[in-house]
């Protein structure tokens, strides 16, 4: 990560576009799957395109393509910390009661 | 030595136009920000100790003895918060790291010097609200530092306003972290490479990164307290269908991560002190750089422990004995690799030395005895008993307050350019020594025997292990007394000192004492290792 | 180049470490979502049926095209058409008022039926509704106070425009401001069908 000054990414107007028009459709996508009933799938659908979105938000927006692995690495510490913090509190309200 | 009047020290030279308190109060300077931390948290520090006999006081008898109940609650809840958002958790980092981390760098500044100040005014708004709290609205909050709901929510004493402080004494700690890792990251000179950087900037990174990571679930959680005393929301209110346990397992999942905040630099101080004293290579090195990052991480997995009795599922129970467990091994890694260090080593038994070891000692028996707390059986037994306040303390007072005293030792010398009085300061140490033990391991015995913390009132039968303990209290008192009186002097008119008072070969002690504005008035040599001794003579 | 002492890396690092501490802020509340929905998935469908789909969808559609401006003035004062820059920065802030002009709606909407933190109307509702709305009020609420920020901090950056502070060569205040406008967006992106599409 400590490497010298080099030459910043732009990102290019086109490809900000597409991004944009993948996201509308995305959000098109959720609304839609919404209106189906899957049960208890219809959360695990929408975090999985909400996931999806905010990936293309991160890796084009926020530039993250373009940054050094060590960026990558430390986003994904924090949303695994996150992951861990809310995994790990099921291990008590999934099991509370005996079960 | 060559006499180097020539380059101003820092006190002289403040690298801006203002004058006086102004040139300290607006200042970008990583060392005067870290000294005026470390005045107010000092002073703050003697604010805690008062109360701290206060209690002990009151407990030295059943019954009333010199307050009243409602009083002793809102005592015992100051003296925490006090404690523990004001002085332990900023203690070690925001003074010392300021201070000493961009100099073992070998960097002008930390990277971002005016969000550096930001943070210190913060600490100081957050401070002074925590203050305000006492003398405003209906009486000092008193629920505790831990702020249980529902409790907290309907107390009609002045919560809001503390909780509003810890919120802002959370996001100075948060700046600090963000400003030390990316100094780490980006500012260490040329030829410190990560494996050659000092073991105390190591545990300051570790510690960074709990505190961007954890800290703002509890700026959440104390927010949410204040959302629900002016709004009543109701996420934690039973009768709107909250649950109060998820606040405690909220709480916890910052406020176990931040003990690792407290003990981490403590532990980085003592691994830079030994090795200096024993004229010897650091044992382990990697791996003790590696156990803090362990620390750091495995602490996050552990915060449910405190929540045993809590009406949390079995499940939950055993995943999260099991857990702590885990986390006792690289601090348990760290104290082998201390002890190894002295091993065969050529030792002088200096003051810093001799703290650090009091540290070693008493952070163990804290530790060991937290085993006994973090296995789910015996929990049930010693749960909110003294046995649970004597193990913090030895931690966090024995822990973090003896690497706090050990650094003010190690490091001040360099600060101020001048020694104290070597001999008083052993006395000191074993005034205090004896003092804390005497004060804390009869709670243990009268913890196991039953007597619940946080009480005001107990049976007679504990009154003999209360006694010893008040008794003790006095005695670590007169401890502190002759340390600060000591090191004060030995700051104000000790003998001047040169670079290098103690033959340390990190790369603070390679320029003047006290340090220029720019850290270094001549390049330093960057190419030995950090606990490599050869050919390193003490300046004095 | 080599005359500008800025360390970018450093700058952006700096920020990414502040954008941790707010994920971790709003994850405090996830923590709360995803444990109450265990809870109260009856309640909680319930609940998102009162909201209105078609305000969600719009504030989305508009909080997505708010980050696309950003992304777009960031790359025109990269390539140093300051007037562009100024522009699409402009129009973020616009995007911004209209997301909470909606949100006020919204919110009022909810205030004439009843529904806000306390009222009589939402306590005679069932346990897992009370906590729901008391989700959405204090989370979308939260949220709105970053929104605002935001504004606020994108108004900061056509000014520093402006006066050039802000420039081709030195653009990394404006890199910086747009990662908490993404963020900002990006948290929305979860709000979303966590609070208006939950079945």
């Amino acid at each position: 990560m400590s490497e010298h000054h080099q030459e910043h990414h732009i990102l290019s107007i086109k490809t900000a576009g597409t991004v944009l028009g993948l996201l509308l459709a995305l959000t098109a996508l959720t609304v839609a799957v919404s209106r189906i009933d899957l049960g208890f799938m219809n959360v695990a659908v929408a975090l999985t395109l909400a996931t999806t979105k905010s990936l293309l938000v991160i890796t084009y927006f926020m530039h993250m393509k373009y940054e050094s692995r060590f960026f990558r690495i430390i986003v994904f510490i924090c949303f695994l910390i996150l992951a861990v913090f809310i995994g790990m509190t099921f291990f008590d309200v999934a099991y509370r009661h005996g079960g | 030595m060559e006499n180097t009047n020539a380059v101003k020290s820092f006190y002289e030279d403040s690298g801006s136009s203002r004058t006086g308190i102004m040139s300290w109060l607006f200042t970008t300077d990583h060392k005067r920000i870290g000294l005026m931390y470390m005045y107010v948290l000092l002073a703050m520090f003697v604010v805690g100790v008062c109360l701290g006999l206060a209690i002990r006081l009151e407990l030295i008898a059943p019954g009333k003895t010199i307050m009243e109940a409602q009083t002793y609650n809102a005592v015992f809840t100051l003296h925490g918060v006090i404690m523990i958002f004001i002085v332990v958790i900023p203690s070690i980092p925001a003074a010392f790291g300021n201070m000493i981390l961009p100099i073992q760098l070998g960097a002008e500044d930390v990277s971002f010097p005016r969000l550096n100040l930001l943070s210190w005014w913060l600490y100081i708004t957050g401070t002074v609200m925590a203050l305000f709290s006492l003398f405003t609205g209906q009486g000092a909050p008193d629920t505790g530092w831990t702020f249980y709901v529902p409790f907290s929510e309907f107390t009609t004493t002045n919560v809001s306003v503390a909780v509003i402080a810890v919120f802002i004494l959370g996001f100075s700690s948060i700046l600090t972290g963000i400003n030390f890792i990316t100094t780490i990251h980006r500012l260490r000179a040329p030829g410190i490479t990560w494996t050659k950087m000092p073991l105390f900037a190591w545990s300051l990174y570790a510690t960074g990164w709990i505190q961007v990571l954890a800290t703002p679930v509890l700026g959440i959680t104390v927010l949410l307290i204040f959302v629900e005393r002016v709004l009543g929301v109701g996420l934690f209110d039973p009768n709107k269908g909250g649950d109060p346990i998820l606040y405690q397992h909220l709480f916890w999942i910052y406020s176990h991560p931040a003990v690792y905040i407290m003990i981490l630099p403590a532990m980085g101080v003592v691994s830079d002190i030994i090795p200096v004293f024993a004229r010897k290579n650091i044992f382990g090195y990697k791996t003790i750089a590696v156990s803090s990052l362990m620390i750091a991480f495995a602490g996050s997995l552990v915060w449910a422990h405190h929540m045993f009795t809590s009406g949390m599922s079995d499940t939950a129970v055993l995943i999260f004995s099991l857990l702590t467990f885990v986390v006792a091994i690289p601090s348990a890694i760290k104290v082998f690799n201390w002890t190894a260090t002295l091993y065969k080593g050529s030792i002088t038994l200096e003051p810093p030395l001799l703290y650090s070891l009091g540290f070693i000692f008493l952070f163990s028996v804290g530790g060991l005895t937290g085993l006994i707390l973090g296995s789910a059986g015996t929990d049930i037994h010693v749960h909110d008993t003294y046995f649970v306040v004597s193990h913090f303390h030895y931690v966090i007072f024995g822990g973090t307050g003896f690497g706090l005293f050990a650094a003010m030792h190690y490091w001040l010398p360099k600060m101020y350019g001048r020694m104290y009085n070597k001999k008083v300061a052993k006395i000191a140490f074993a005034v205090l020594f004896v003092g804390f033990n005497l004060l804390y391991m009869p709670l243990f015995v009268i913890g196991l025997q039953g007597m619940p913390r946080r009480y005001y009132d107990y049976l007679p039968q504990y009154q003999t292990g209360h006694m010893i303990s008040t008794f003790g209290s006095w005695i670590l008192a007169l401890g502190l007394i002759i340390m600060f009186v000591n090191l004060y002097k030995g700051y104000t008119k000790g003998p001047k000192i040169g670079r290098n008072p103690w033959g340390g070969s990190t790369l603070e002690w390679q320029t003047m004492s006290p340090p220029p504005l720019l850290n270094f008035d001549r390049e330093p040599d960057t190419s030995r290792r950090p606990y490599d001794f050869k050919g390193v003579t003490p300046d004095e | 180049m080599s005359e500008i002492h800025k360390d970018y890396t450093g700058a952006k690092l700096g920020m990414w470490l502040f954008l941790f501490t707010e994920v971790l802020l709003f994850g405090g509340l996830f923590v709360l979502y995803s444990t109450y929905l265990y809870k109260y998935p009856q309640d909680f469908h319930t609940g998102g049926k009162q909201l209105d789909v078609f305000i969600g969808t719009l504030n989305t559609v508009v909080l997505l095209l708010s980050s696309f401006f950003v992304a777009l003035g960031i790359t025109y004062i990269q390539r140093g058409e300051k007037k562009l820059a100024i522009r699409y920065t402009l129009l973020t802030i616009i995007m911004a008022f209209g997301f909470l002009i909606n949100k006020s709606i919204e919110w009022s909407a909810k205030f004439h039926h009843g529904i806000y933190p306390n009222s009589e109307h939402l306590l005679e509702m069932p346990h897992g509704e009370q906590i729901f709305f008391g989700l959405y009020f204090v989370m979308t609420g939260l949220h709105g106070i970053h929104v605002i920020i935001g504004a606020v901090v994108m108004g900061v950056m056509v000014w520093l425009m402006k006066k050039d502070n802000i420039n081709k060569d030195d653009f990394v205040k404006l890199e910086n401001a747009g990662l908490y406008w993404h963020l900002v967006d990006l948290i929305w992106i979860f709000l979303f069908p966590l609070f208006y599409l939950v079945l």
